[in-house]
């Protein structure tokens, strides 16, 4: 299978070369303004991104507070993913569970996940677990709203299909709702995985952190640099970038039959 | 006529919906015995898609009895059935689809030679060279055929078809038809099929059941008794599918006593 075709190249190629005006943009207007403490120029960021293993502002490198971020994010996802699966899984199968837990659900939803950061220092402490949960709570969500959608798009014939062949009730789950839904779950995963990187970078904005790229903007601000500002959101964009590439190739590879029925 | 492999007898239907009850059934009785083909026909809307339900056990009779001679399903009957829209799991290639049923507990003592099976129903079907093809790659046909295999895999005792080939073009059809007719030379297969098409159901059928209108019960079982292979232009067939398209619509058709007891059909 070709993953990337020629017309998807060209579209590349539409995208890039908006990339390349502004950046020619973002240059020319900092040197007219010609004051690195309202924007920095490209080259100063860049000199910052091309030294990645180079200790930044006295402390940990580029790649190390990358590191840490992403580390954070993997663990805050996989937790969200591990609850928010099998629960989705449950809500989205019972109409009973589904009528207990569906009020409270859709209160907790649009909380921001930083407005519990208080009560998760209260919680967890200072420190690494009070992130991880941000992530998770944020991550959480549309995994669970996604999982609950999915098994609700399962063909109800699909399920006839498995009780024809006297399928147990663990089987009807396990061989029909679950790779029925697999397409939909993938899409909160990738829609949580952007959140779960906003969450990291806000969660390691707040006091009691070390490193991570949160913590790099938020030190770096207080020392107003901001060239290293612009190179940690540049490293940010490029992951989730990155994420929702990886994402969307899964979604071709494994997911080609969705809606095609 | 053969020990039944299917008996119908008494089966009332009744759906309540919110406030008002719409009967389906008011007592439907009838058999299959064993290799035989039997279509159900009637006017639309009449229950016949609600009667195979029953049967398969995807639906409970209000009262009245099915009975059959062998199997594991919830009354005897094991029964396997192919829907109108294919049903295939998309997420699944043609080989894992067909095995779908032979794959779960239930049919635990199927499980004996699972690529053998496999590798056999693929080549009843002529499916061999799609094997690994997902469903959206294959053509309407095909799919339906998947459904077949699929259906056959667990060695049914008795095969259900709701108006399988009603979503396929006239050519495809025509194939699927003999191709049914084929299976059932070579399997010994017990049909009970469900067609809107009366061409169709003098083609394959023995004998074709027609059903009264809402709440239906049976109101004629006609016998066709001409050999394979059938020409749709022969008088005879020709006879016999007019009379059961005039029976579907509820009109009355060749008067009853000009034959005797029974429509004079031989």
């Amino acid at each position: 299978m070709v993953l990337i075709s020629r017309q998807a190249l060209h579209e590349y190629g539409k995208g890039l070369a908006v990339i390349i005006l502004l950046l020619v943009a973002w240059e020319t207007a900092a040197l007219v303004i010609d004051n690195n403490y309202i924007l920095p120029s490209l080259t100063e960021i860049a000199e910052v991104l091309l030294h990645p293993f180079q200790p930044v502002l006295g402390g940990e490198s580029l790649i190390a507070n990358t590191w840490v971020s992403l580390k954070e994010v993997l663990t805050g996802f996989f937790c969200a993913a591990a609850i928010a699966i099998p629960l989705g899984l449950i809500i989205g199968w019972s109409s009973e569970v589904q009528a207990y837990l569906n009020t409270s659900l859709q209160i907790l939803r649009p909380i921001p996940p930083i407005a519990w950061m208080p009560f998760a220092i209260a919680w967890f402490g200072i420190g690494i677990d009070s992130i991880l949960f941000i992530i998770a709570l944020g991550a959480f969500f549309p995994i669970l709203i996604n999982t609950v959608d999915g098994v609700q798009s399962i063909r109800v014939r699909w399920i006839e299909v498995a009780e024809m062949f006297h399928a147990t009730t663990f089987e009807k789950l396990e061989t029909v709702v679950l790779p029925g839904s697999l397409p939909r779950i993938w899409t909160g995963l990738r829609v949580s995985f952007a959140i779960a990187w906003m969450c990291v970078v806000a969660a390691e904005m707040l006091p009691g952190t070390t490193a991570g790229l949160g913590f790099l903007i938020m030190y770096a601000y207080n020392l107003g640099q901001l060239d290293v500002i612009g190179a940690g959101m540049v490293v940010i964009g490029i992951i989730g970038l990155g994420a929702d590439m990886l994402f969307r190739m899964g979604q071709a590879r494994f997911f080609s039959w969705e809606g095609k029925d | 006529m053969a020990e039944p492999v299917l008996s119908v007898s008494g089966v009332v239907k009744t759906f309540q919906g919110e406030g008002d009850s719409c009967p389906a059934l008011a007592g439907v009785s009838f058999s299959v015995a064993a290799r035989e083909i039997v279509c159900v026909m009637g006017p639309s809307g009449c229950g016949k898609s609600t009667l195979l339900r029953i049967i398969s056990g995807l639906d409970h009779a209000d009262s009245g009895s099915i009975q059959g001679i062998s199997g594991q399903g919830g009354h005897g009957v094991s029964a396997a059935m192919v829907f109108q829209d294919h049903a295939l799991f998309p997420w699944l290639s043609v080989e894992e689809n067909i095995t779908y049923g032979l794959r779960l507990s239930a049919q635990e003592e199927q499980k004996e030679d699972l690529p053998q099976r496999t590798a056999e129903l693929l080549s009843l079907t002529h499916l061999d060279s799609f094997a690994r093809s997902l469903p959206h790659e294959l053509s309407g046909g095909m799919k339906q055929r998947v459904a077949v295999a699929r259906a056959l895999a667990i060695r049914p005792s008795l095969l259900l078809m709701d108006e399988p080939f009603s979503a396929l073009d006239t050519f495809t059809r025509k194939e699927l038809e003999d191709e049914i007719l084929r299976i059932r030379q070579e399997l010994k297969t017990t049909i009970l099929m469900v067609t809107h098409n009366p061409e169709e159901a003098v083609y394959v059928a023995d004998r074709i059941i027609i059903l009264s209108e809402r709440p239906a019960v049976v109101s004629e079982i006609v016998p066709v008794d001409i050999p394979h292979p059938r020409s749709p232009t022969n008088p005879e067939f020709i006879r016999i599918r007019e009379l059961v398209t005039l029976k579907c619509r509820g009109l009355p058709g060749t008067p009853r006593d000009a034959g005797g007891d029974r429509l004079s059909l031989t």
